[in-house]
């Protein structure tokens, strides 16, 4: 009978498809990491330098797309995973590999337990996968201490994975416009099976999530996506708070034969640690838009949009919770004729990132010029790989090109699909219709 | 509530009454993987139910009444419901329960419309409590149904799809039963029957290892009116009936999580 109802979910995740630069800041401050293409650059912030990778775990260093890093809460472990279908886990005090697991598939999302007892990491299938670290977050496992899946998104690509402040869920959203929030049990080798709620709401991919709140408060999930929306949710009960149309306010702000052909998908958002405001990261927005997050009133509002210069459109965003400073970074491999010698990548970082005091007035955060970095070129040439501006704007240019045809591709494999459903439908047999 | 609706008028709510267009998705392409040629609620706030039952909900009060704990909700649920047997024999033994069909063949849903709309045209009063959707359910049955929403979930001789690395496309497997478990309340009761051994053996299985159902012992199924239902009621199971096929049931009930 009917095979239709199943299409991988590889179909549309192919490996051509261009893959952001990430940024990720340690909790408390000591290093920020930033994986491009195979590479992952770590730079020490409390020694000032960058740091050089070492590896105990017996397995192979990334050879293909990272698609997705983390610190655990504490910053003791790190994880690093993607198209190599490897996951590596780092101890962070010695930027040292204890870890290498092998994923069948392509690995697209990858969270660390917050008592970096579990790492968590999801397929192409949509599978989530459980291991074991050990209490310790760092001793050597026995080598049979193989993934198990614990629960899985049918066949959809996981975009996004968080563990909830108080550990006691697991947050994941898909491509098909869907988060779920699973209970993490006692003994989570047996399977995640018992499902907390689904937060549904967006009208299109859901491109990521992050919990947030107030300190000592309840928790709240945001989460963006392809319908330019940022959204608050009472993820307990599954309740859509607010929506915040990010798309009125950057067509605002575009010259307006801009918007028309530009996609202002969110592409990632960034709570700061007081819960108070929320960065977000749009397709086509050379800046990062601030929006007010009222966890009281429950309320989601456009504050400002911090610009940057024309072709700087940030991919990723992190900060950490010791200091007020929102990492961004904009780059792409993947893409069609880069030699991986150019896997450059932009970082800019925007000071004073918490609630404004000085909100009633019209003070407006500006990002730091290179020579007000911290650390200076030492920490800019180990994270974006090169000083040279120059060189940088030719990379950021192709990048941009590269965003506006992957965007292209997409569109187009769509209607490619769509039309091929129309074919495989007729090729099939299963028409006859009783009565 | 807002309203909204992907069964595209499944009982047809007021024949002649078009889709409204509110109730589709913005964007129809906008997914690769999701079967946009037909519509999807984007959440169960956006089930019309006025267009599956209008005599429950007369002109378009499934909306505003939606919130309201005293309204009724869908409560059965037929996965892959084929021809619709089940429904039409499930509506007169249980006639204040809402129940529906999802089905992920275009003419088959149909077929199940036009046939209850016929019933119900027939016998005035009677059927208005059935309907159907069309939908994939393996993708899309939180959309449908709230938290412990449905008492009843059936699976009625589903495709085997026998091949090893087939099995994820069988609508019984751990991963979906956490959906379906999210969706039933806690002492809701999963039917499932086949002519399939292997794959009766697979759905108790899974079933068994699923830590939210526990297997209902045989006594008990054996007062249950439906479960004669099971093998009786729906077109597959006639065809198996006719040919004195076997047939291999799993009936269990929803459970609250022992940890
Ligand atoms: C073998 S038939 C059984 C039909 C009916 N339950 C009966 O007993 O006569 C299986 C039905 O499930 C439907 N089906 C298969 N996969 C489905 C899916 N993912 N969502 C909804 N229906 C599905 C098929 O189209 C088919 O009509």
């Amino acid at each position: 009978m009917e095979d239709a109802a199943v299409e991988e979910a590889e179909v549309s995740g192919g490996a051509a498809e261009f893959a952001p630069a990430l940024v990720a800041a340690h909790p408390l401050g000591r290093s920020v990491a930033v994986a491009v293409g195979p590479e992952l650059r770590v730079f020490d912030l409390k020694a000032s330098s960058a740091v050089s990778l070492s590896d105990n775990s017996g397995g192979g260093s990334h050879s293909d797309a990272i698609r997705a890093i983390s610190f655990s809460a504490n910053g003791a472990l790190f994880a690093s995973a993607g198209d190599d279908k490897l996951v590596k886990v780092w101890k962070t005090d010695s930027w040292c590999c204890i870890r290498t697991i092998t994923s069948e598939k392509r690995v697209s999302a990858v969270a660390i337990s917050n008592d970096g007892t579990y790492v968590t990491f999801a397929d192409k299938f949509g599978v989530i996968w459980l291991v074991t670290m050990g209490e310790s977050g760092g001793e050597q496992e026995p080598t049979d201490n193989k993934p198990v899946s614990i629960f899985g998104h049918y066949c959809s690509i996981i975009t996004s994975m968080k563990f909830s402040p108080d550990g006691r869920f697991i947050a994941t959203a898909d491509r098909d416009f869907k988060i779920r929030i699973t209970s993490l049990p006692k003994k989570p080798l047996r399977g995640a099976h018992e499902i907390q709620s689904f937060c549904l709401g967006h009208t299109d991919f859901v491109s990521c999530i992050a919990f947030t709140c107030l300190s000592e408060g309840p928790s709240f999930l945001l989460s963006g996506g392809g319908d330019s929306t940022v959204r608050l949710w009472d993820y307990i009960n599954g309740c859509l708070l607010d929506t915040c149309q990010v798309r009125d306010k950057v067509g605002e702000l575009l010259e307006p034969n801009e918007t028309e052909d530009n996609n202002l998908s969110v592409a990632d958002i960034c709570p700061t640690n007081d819960g108070s405001l929320v960065a977000v990261a749009i397709q086509s927005l050379n800046g990062v838009m601030l929006l007010a997050c009222d966890l009281i009133a429950k309320k989601l509002s456009f504050l400002k949009v911090v610009t940057t210069e024309k072709c700087y459109i940030p991919t990723s965003l992190s900060s950490s919770f010791s200091a007020d400073l929102l990492w961004t970074v904009m780059g792409a491999s993947n893409m069609p004729n880069q030699a991986t010698s150019q896997l450059c990548t932009r970082l800019k970082i925007i000071p004073h990132f918490k609630k404004d005091p000085l909100a009633g007035c019209d003070h407006v955060p500006t990002v730091l010029e290179d020579s007000e970095v911290p650390h200076g070129e030492k920490l800019l040439l180990a994270l974006q790989g090169s000083l040279d501006i120059a060189k940088q704007e030719e990379v950021l240019a192709s990048v941009l090109a590269a965003l506006k045809v992957s965007m292209h591709k997409m569109l187009v494999k769509k209607h490619y699909s769509e039309e091929r459903r129309e074919q495989r439908k007729r090729g099939r047999n299963d028409k006859k219709i009783k009565k | 509530m807002a309203s909204g609706d992907g069964a595209n008028g499944g009982g047809g709510g007021g024949q002649g009454k078009l889709p409204r267009k509110r109730f589709y998705r913005a964007r129809a392409h906008s997914n690769p993987l999701s079967d946009s040629h037909f519509p999807i609620p984007i959440s169960p706030d956006e089930v019309d139910l006025s267009q599956h039952y209008p005599r429950y909900f007369p002109s378009g009060e499934g909306e505003a009444r939606q919130g309201d704990a005293a309204v009724p909700r869908i409560r059965f649920a037929d996965v892959g419901c084929g021809f619709g047997g089940l429904l039409v024999g499930l509506s007169t033994l249980f006639p204040d329960t809402l129940m529906i069909g999802m089905e992920l063949r275009d003419k088959v849903t149909e077929y199940v419309k036009e046939r209850i709309l016929a019933l119900r045209a027939s016998n005035p009063g009677k059927y208005d409590n059935i309907s159907v959707v069309r939908t994939n359910s393996m993708k899309y049955i939180p959309n449908y149904f709230r938290k412990a929403q449905l008492s009843k979930m059936f699976f009625l001789f589903p495709d085997p799809h026998f091949k090893e690395k087939n099995h994820r496309r069988r609508v019984i497997s751990m991963q979906l039963l956490d959906e379906y478990a999210y969706v039933m309340e806690v002492g809701g009761i999963i039917y499932t029957i086949t002519d399939v051994e292997e794959l009766g053996e697979w759905m108790r299985s899974c079933l068994e290892k699923h830590p939210l159902f526990e297997a209902i012992p045989e006594e008990e199924t054996k007062a249950d009116p439906v479960v004669k239902l099971l093998s009786t009621a729906t077109e597959e199971g006639q065809k198996v009936a006719r040919n004195g096929g076997q047939t291999f049931q799993a009936i269990f009930r929803r459970i609250s999580l022992q940890e």
